[in-house]
């Protein structure tokens, strides 16, 4: 006797081979880069070639997919898995080459792994930026691939799904359900009366801050203030500062860059944690409207507080008593950012700023190793992480809007306490929020923490059989970090340093983290439900 | 003139009653029966039908009419009978409505749904509420001339400090005018010797601030203001009403509605209300939120009885002052007997604001004093008007007894009637009137 599956899994395989069909056009970019360095094109033109050719086979397993609000979640789900999967196969060719055809340019790459490949291209598209790299530099990678490093996070920072839904016809029906899958926060907002529409809005606002991004930390060479921040590294961080990515092709990511080049990526660090509805409603002439979200104002009271806090800790010295013995930074590098923030208002204040926003916003980005800072600022920096951008932003973890109620919600159960006959409901800048979504953001926040707690004692567990000798602050910023699509945690996984020591399994477990984080765990958790596939 | 009342319920009977007298009444409803007995009980013409269809209004020769009251209990009926009205004539026509969205869009534009006058029931029985809560002590208040001047009727008690104080002794207030003395259901007009005697009411009119004023000298313990805890029972559209217009004011009342959906409803729609769900006759809730403390408690639950009954605990439990909406107007004054303080029924309300359109001459406002004793009058002054550029002291001798010219405002500025104020064309006048001269006042202002 055979179980009927309820979900027309061919429907959304279809539908997730004409996303990936698509995958093409971005590829083109670092090919192109590839092609002006002078460096090899045998990746990105293998990639392409593979992504047309399983995209179209999907594609053919169903001739007019139906989609209903369950081949949604599958349709997601996977989508975000073979996405990363491809999306792994140019660091395979260039450590491989394409034996026995082409030799391999860099076959000492750390990528030469297949779950390494796949935990860089996992970490790219999930936005986290956490990487196994290793060695971030052009003598072990080609500049065209560290251009496709930096354009994964571009792509999933507004959301490959919501992408799609904006150019491809055939998913204008479904597309809220999918957009609602996929989008970061409770439910999406409906901007115009085509979701295709609203999907292009959404895109083309984040089109436009990358590109004035990139202009403005471009204009700092030709301006000749900061000689780093070449026409590369400024495409390179353009397209890794909005989708909240903070991939860098800079070793020592942001601090390699000028004061000024920091000044001019906070603003869109924060642009980025922000609800992109808020960036069209702007637009469209109603300006007040930022300033009357609760969300927006509450998310600038937060990141406020935490740059209070953080400055008012770097401005009073408060860095690690010594450098640890084999860390990611040494005594030498320790005197000197003590000497140059402590006492400092400026260097305090912008690291303070900088920090913040990239760790609430999810980014990731580093100003300077915070690894040296003291426990005050670690705590309040891991504090951080589990905070997330708005509703509606290309951010990370749990979202700001969701603290936001369950703030509001905790007050009111305290009020109840004692008027229990009041009835009281949770209010989202003036308008009442519903009793069951109310029990959803409960339900995503608990599901969220619990799957944090069970990663860091797997991953502790895996870490101790392995032998790596990991510390608490290491396993429990490890695993928020991940499912939060952060990206550096701290200690030898800090900002400076890599995942590179991490086992087989942990570095699985981190993908899966990434993938189920990105997508807000319920669309990926409910395929693993049995009632899911039955009627 | 003539004038078809569409619906024969409450209020269309009790606006027929008020117009019989100087009008030609035609009443239309559907209820044979009901046509057939106002026939009878009033001097007006019964027609049998349905007064949204052009034949039964034709019927009713609506060629011929000045005036439709639609007054059906139903908002729908009352709206498409205007629409009806304005496609087959040019008729004024007066709509009654409950549910305040109607009134919103009608007041967007006044051409809306073919309805010249718009009244809203819940909204104006709201309305008159929260004056009252503003003004402890009153009975009733009325605002005129855009809310410039209001007419109040406040009761004396014996320990008040006013009581048997002269009318002199008592006008402490630059802007105030003692127009009028009820004692005993008849209407005097005072003089600046007469006594105000316990259990008296006293009839002012002035500016807002120095009815205000006057209130506190009337009953200085029951102080005004926002400090003041409002309790409303029921949550019907009045109660919401009353919540959400005393949340305007910087109120934050407390609302107690027995059914749970409703409740949060309600709590959706009133972010500064604590609203409650409990049973408002359940006497341990009560005590634990301490409601005795309140200052003032309106009951707005659909029946009258349950009203009279919350009402009277409300009381018992030490709230200063009940309010209570009474359906059935002929309950007011019993109620009020029992121990209610201020029974308010929806319909008499809507029914007095719909008398004034029907009035002959230039009055724009009419508030109706002890069900039609006196009333008092907003008139705007033309310049065959007898009062037109001559000083008050001169012109009153033109004018019947049992008139008081108790404010003018000119350009929307207070200016306060003294014997020598000499009115001009385009002054707004406020004149309390005894019912038996209002026709000859009218004609002559």
């Amino acid at each position: 006797m055979s179980v009927q599956l309820r979900v027309d899994v061919r429907a959304s395989l279809s539908l997730v081979g004409s996303v990936l069909k698509y995958l093409a056009v971005p590829l083109c970019l670092p090919l192109v880069v590839a092609l002006y360095y002078g460096e090899t094109v045998v990746p990105f033109v293998a990639t392409i070639a593979l992504t047309v050719a399983v995209g179209v086979g999907l594609e053919r397993l169903h001739r007019d997919p139906d989609l209903r609000a369950r081949e949604g979640f599958l349709m997601v789900a996977l989508t975000w898995l073979t996405v990363a999967l491809i999306g792994a196969v140019p660091y395979l060719i260039e450590a491989h080459g394409l034996p026995p055809l082409i030799a391999a340019t860099h076959p000492g790459s750390t990528l030469a792994n297949p779950e390494n490949a796949l935990f860089e291209a996992m970490s790219g598209f999930t936005t986290t930026g956490a990487t196994v790299l290793g060695d971030i530099s052009f003598e072990s990678h080609t500049r065209s691939v560290m251009l496709w490093r930096q354009l994964t996070q571009w792509l999933g920072g507004m959301g490959i799904v919501v992408l799609a839904v904006a150019i491809l016809p055939e998913l204008s029906v479904g597309g809220a359900q999918l957009m609602d899958a996929e989008a970061p926060g409770p439910g999406i907002e409906k901007l115009t009366p085509r979701i295709a529409e609203t999907a292009r809005a959404l895109w083309g606002a984040y089109l436009g801050l990358t590109l004035l991004e990139i202009l403005l930390l471009y204009s700092l060479s030709v301006a000749g203030i900061d000689d780093g921040m070449t026409l590369y590294n400024a495409v390179a961080h353009g397209l890794t500062t909005m989708p909240t990515g903070g991939f860098s092709p800079e070793a020592r990511s942001i601090e390699a860059f000028s004061a000024a080049a920091q000044w001019i990526i906070i603003p869109f660090m924060i642009a980025a944690g922000t609800n992109f509805a808020l960036f069209w409603h702007v637009l469209s002439g109603d300006s007040t409207r930022l300033f009357r979200d609760a969300e927006f104002k509450f998310y600038l009271g937060v990141l406020g507080t935490f740059t209070a806090l953080l400055a008012g800790v770097l401005f009073t010295g408060g860095f690690a008593a010594t450098a640890p013995a084999g860390g990611t930074y040494d005594a030498v590098y320790l005197d000197g950012v003590s000497a140059a923030i402590a006492g400092q208002a400026e260097p305090a204040i912008r690291h303070a700023l900088f920090q913040a926003a990239a760790i609430v916003t999810t980014t990731g980005y580093a100003s300077m190793d915070f690894n040296a800072w003291g426990p005050a600022g670690k705590g309040i920096l891991l504090f951080g992480i589990f905070v997330g951008g708005s509703a509606g932003s290309t951010g990370g973890a749990v979202k700001i809007v969701r603290w936001y109620v369950i703030l509001k919600a905790v007050r009111r159960e305290l009020f109840t306490t004692a008027h229990p006959e009041a009835v009281r409901p949770v209010r989202l800048g003036g308008n009442p929020i519903d009793e069951r979504a109310l029990r959803g953001i409960y339900a995503f926040t608990s599901l969220y923490l619990a799957l944090f707690v069970l990663a860091a004692v797997l991953f502790f567990l895996d870490a101790h059989r392995v032998g790596l000798s990991v510390t608490v602050l290491e396993v429990v910023s490890v695993s928020a970090t991940a499912i939060g699509n952060v990206g550096p945690a701290f200690g030898q996984f800090g900002p400076m340093g890599g995942y590179l020591s991490l086992s087989e399994p942990s570095k699985l477990l981190f993908v899966f983290l990434m993938w189920i984080g990105r997508l807000e765990i319920l669309p990926v958790l409910v395929l693993l439900m049995p009632e899911y596939w039955q009627r | 003139m003539r004038v078809v009342i569409v619906g024969a319920g409450q209020v269309g009977s009790s606006i027929a009653a008020d117009l019989a007298g100087t009008h030609e009444v035609i009443v239309v409803d559907c209820d044979a029966d009901r046509v057939e007995e106002l026939n009878y009980s009033l001097d007006v013409l019964g027609v049998t039908g349905d007064g949204t269809s052009v034949s039964t209004l034709e019927e009713a020769g609506i060629e011929d009419v000045d005036m439709v009251i639609a007054s059906t209990d139903d908002d729908e009926t009352n709206i498409v009978v205007c629409s009806t009205v304005k496609a087959v004539s040019d008729a004024f026509t007066i709509a009654r409505v409950k549910n305040t969205e109607y009134l919103r869009t009608w007041e967007r534009s006044k051409r809306a749904f073919g309805v010249d006058f718009m009244v809203c029931t819940n909204l104006l029985a709201a309305e008159s509420i929260v004056r009252m809560i503003g003004l402890p002590a009153a009975r009733d208040v009325d605002p005129f001339a855009g809310g410039q001047v209001q007419m109040a009727e406040f009761e004396v008690d014996a320990d008040s400090p006013v009581a048997n104080q002269t009318v002199a002794e008592a006008d402490r207030f630059d802007s105030l005018t003692f127009v009028a003395i009820l004692r005993n259901g008849c209407v005097e007009i005072v003089r600046g010797e007469t006594v105000i005697e316990p259990d008296d009411r006293v009839v002012v009119i002035g500016s807002p601030e120095s009815v205000q004023e006057f209130a506190r000298s009337v009953a200085p313990n029951e102080s005004p203001g926002t400090a003041e805890e409002v309790v409303i029972v029921g949550g019907s559209e009045i109660g919401y009403h009353v919540a959400r217009l005393l949340e305007e004011r910087d109120f934050t009342p407390r609302l107690i509605e027995r059914d749970g959906e409703r409740a949060r409803e309600l709590a959706e729609r009133l972010p500064k209300t604590v609203v409650m769900e409990s049973d408002a006759t359940d006497i341990e809730f009560l005590e634990r939120e301490h409601i005795g403390d309140a200052d003032a408690v309106v009951s707005a639950l659909d029946s009258d009885e349950k009203n009279l009954l919350v009402s009277l605990l409300a009381a018992r439990m030490g709230v200063e002052r009940t309010i209570a909406i009474i359906d059935a107007a002929e309950y007011v004054d019993l109620f009020e007997t029992v121990g209610v303080d201020v029974g308010v029924s929806p319909r008499g309300v809507v029914a007095e604001e719909i008398s004034r359109f029907t009035l002959d001459g230039d009055a724009e406002n009419v508030a109706l004093i002890e069900s039609d004793k006196a009333e008092v009058l907003e008139i705007e002054i033309d310049a065959e008007s007898v009062l037109a550029g001559r000083p008050i002291q001169e012109s009153a001798r033109d004018l019947p007894p049992g008139v008081v010219i108790g404010a003018i405002t000119r350009e929307r500025e207070f200016i306060t009637p003294r014997g020598d104020t000499v009115i001009k064309v385009g002054d707004h006048v406020v004149v309390f009137a005894d019912i038996d001269v209002v026709d000859d006042v009218t004609a002559q202002l």
